[in-house]
């Protein structure tokens, strides 16, 4: 593989794995707070299509990516409200939320099949684009890639260095300490839900207007429980995440690259490696590290501890009843 | 009296006039008139006897997924692998007929002539494949400590993925390969019918025997008792003396196998071949009918049924008035969602009397 080929292919991992990283990210604050959105599937499916038929209609991405996120905070708000107010359980909720929004995608998505659309503009960063190797990599994309850094970035930020995001943590991890010292424990779940759940929509949109233009049927199927296994591989970290999504991004291009090199390895073998990949990873970080490493280095073992390692928030899908 | 009747009544049937309301909303949104579209819809069904075994046939595949996962729900566990172990079923059906009726047949395979006795293998096969999946899952999640929704959903998009590598490599039909599957089985692995309808005895027999035989399992067996313990508290029943492990494996197993019957059955009796869709979106679907009957095996039969009738009139929907016939799905998921709204209502209202413990299913 050349230089230029190599750098071309990295380029395409970091504008593939764009959306990921919203859902992921986005799935990740939700989750922080203590509540577990299972509904990405759905959710990026119907945000991707309401975001594409949004643009088509009003001839403006904006407009698109406006719509994408007002669904993907909607779809998240009823999971909020039926947990958190109602105390159904979550994953009940939000497995069936994924089967509805597949279908409404389906449903009403079917006068966008194939149609032509809007998608986002090439914008290179003057300066930045111009480094050499990392320029073309990072700085030559598109608006919504540069947003993916800044969230990853930003979402780092507001978790680990400020109060709203240290409220926000002991939220998650425990509410009745946090309710203790006066922090509205359910208001802040409501808030930080629906934010993750518009992320995820953005990430649809990013599909539809960007990464993978255009609607079909089932679109983006698979990338929800995709971004959903990558929350936990990353540790509940935005850092972390955001590599576990390049990681996924990765293998997908090295699918479509690979591909037409062997020939005689079966297409379906790129198609499930992804979820192969899943299993693998939710395998690492279950806590078998020690077992599936303990023939290395004692050094790479502890590198491989910190890199894999982390633990969900102490109170991932527990309701918690205020007063 | 009367009035409270009805008003209870009303309460009862609350998430279905809610989800037919939003429904209707959403048909007016896609510019189509509700009242012709929930016509062809609920109706289609009940067009001939014909349509009404479809119905029955499209209730087996449910019924048999739905009883397993009220097993593994019984114990606390969300299988949404029963898609994957209905694939890895009639996958192992469609081996077993390819290895049974195929010219060349090997040592000791050729033997088996009577159309009975490959019958009552295809379904052993079936469940043996289905339980192999299961299994897998179980020990991911038991061994590996993988989260079992994220288990089952790898493991259905890599049966998913085998099944397409199969059809279109090794078991591509002579004439190439192409979506419609495989080369069509011998008559001898077809499912007998009743008449001129799709039904097929054998299916419908497996199906009702199996919610029977989960009913009765989780009620009035030690077993039942076992997985029920383990549902409620794992940590606690270890301390009891239940073999944890061993009893969710063996739920896993146990769901697996029935879904495993419900895929080799698909294949067997309904498409005589394997399809790139054998499953059909029948594990998730019925997932949401062990929701909606909050894990009560008696409602299970009902609410399949209304799912087997909007599964027949989705077609003629799409026949009738060219919308999508995904109008069916968003109604079978949106009655499971406001099913679960208006029971966390009433919950709330009765906790406004007093304190009650939320949670669970």
């Amino acid at each position: 593989m050349s230089g230029s080929l190599a750098i071309e292919t990295i380029r395409s991992v970091v504008a593939a794995s764009a959306p990921l990283i919203f859902a992921s990210v986005g799935e990740t604050l939700t989750e922080k707070s203590g509540v577990v959105n299972l509904s990405l599937d759905g959710t990026i499916l119907l945000s991707a299509m309401t975001g594409f038929a949004a643009a088509v209609a009003s001839g403006s991405l904006v407009v698109g990516f406006a719509a994408a996120a007002a669904v993907g905070g909607l779809v998240a708000l009823v999971v909020a409200y039926g947990s958190i107010a109602l105390r159904q359980n979550q994953v009940a909720i939000g497995f069936v939320l994924t089967l509805l929004c597949a279908d409404l995608s389906s449903f009403l998505g079917q006068p966008y099949v194939r149609v032509p659309g809007p998608s986002v503009p090439h914008q290179a960063i003057p300066l930045l684009a111009d480094i050499p190797v990392i320029g073309r990599i990072l700085f030559d994309q598109n608006v919504p890639v540069y947003l993916s850094y800044l969230l990853t970035v930003g979402a780092w930020l507001w978790m680990s260095r400020t109060r709203p995001g240290l409220r926000l943590r002991s939220v998650g991890e425990r509410p009745s300490a946090a309710f203790a010292r006066g922090i509205p424990v359910n208001r802040t779940r409501y808030l930080h839900t629906t934010i993750g759940g518009a992320l995820v929509g953005v990430g649809g949109a990013c599909y539809s207007l960007s990464v993978k233009l255009g609607w079909s049927h089932r679109h983006t199927a698979g990338m929800g429980w995709i971004a959903l296994a990558i929350v936990i591989f990353g540790g509940w970290s935005p850092f972390r995440v955001a590599l576990g999504a390049y990681l996924f991004g990765a293998l997908k291009s090295l699918g479509s690259i690979l591909q037409p090199a062997f020939p005689q390895v079966p297409t379906q073998v790129f198609q499930a490696a992804p979820f192969a990949l899943m299993i693998v990873a939710l395998l690492l970080v279950g806590g078998n590290l020690a077992t599936l490493t303990e023939r290395l280095p004692p050094k790479l073992q502890s590198a491989l501890g910190s890199v894999l390692q982390g633990s969900p928030p102490g109170a991932l899908g527990q309701p918690f009843e205020e007063g | 009296m009367r009035r409270s009747l009805l008003v209870r009544a009303l309460g009862a049937t609350a998430p279905v006039w809610l989800t037919l309301a939003s429904g209707a909303v959403i048909l007016w949104l896609a510019g189509a008139n509700p009242i012709t579209a929930y016509g062809h819809l609920f109706l289609g069904a009940f067009e001939s006897g014909r349509k009404l075994a479809d119905v029955v046939m499209a209730m087996v595949p449910l019924l048999l997924c739905a009883s397993g996962m009220l097993i593994t729900f019984a114990a606390g566990l969300w299988n949404i692998g029963v898609e994957g172990q209905m694939i890895a079923g009639a996958l192992m059906t469609t081996w077993l007929v390819q290895v049974v009726t195929s010219g060349s047949p090997p040592e000791g395979a050729g033997r088996v002539t009577s159309t009975f006795a490959l019958l009552g293998a295809s379904v052993l096969a079936g469940m043996l494949g289905g339980a192999l999946w299961g299994l897998l899952t179980g020990a991911l999640r038991v061994f590996g400590r993988v989260n079992e929704i994220f288990a089952g959903l790898g493991l259905n998009y890599l049966a998913l993925a085998l099944t397409n590598y199969l059809i279109f490599g090794p078991w591509k039909p002579p004439g190439g390969a192409t979506m419609s599957g495989t080369a069509p089985f011998p008559q001898a692995a077809w499912m007998p019918l009743i008449g001129d309808t799709r039904a097929s005895p054998v299916s419908i027999a497996l199906a009702f025997a199996s919610i029977v035989l989960v009913y009765f399992a989780l009620r009035d067996t030690i077993w039942g008792l076992k997985l029920k313990a383990i549902g409620l508290n794992v940590a606690a029943a270890h301390r009891l003396g239940i073999d944890t492990t061993r009893n969710m494996l063996l739920a896993f197993v146990a769901c697996g196998a029935l879904a495993g019957i419900a895929g080799s059955l698909q294949a067997t009796a309904v498409y005589r071949r394997l399809i790139p869709s054998i499953s059909g979106g029948y594990g998730y679907l019925a997932q949401l009918v062990v929701l909606l009957s909050g894990l009560r095996a008696g409602w299970v039969l009902p609410i399949v049924f209304f799912y087997g009738v909007i599964q027949v009139g989705g077609p003629r929907l799409e026949l009738r008035t060219q919308l999508d016939s995904s109008l069916g799905g968003v109604l079978q998921a949106g009655v499971v969602l406001f099913f679960l709204l208006v029971r966390g209502l009433r919950d709330r209202a009765a906790r406004g009397a007093r304190p009650v413990e939320g949670g669970g299913l």
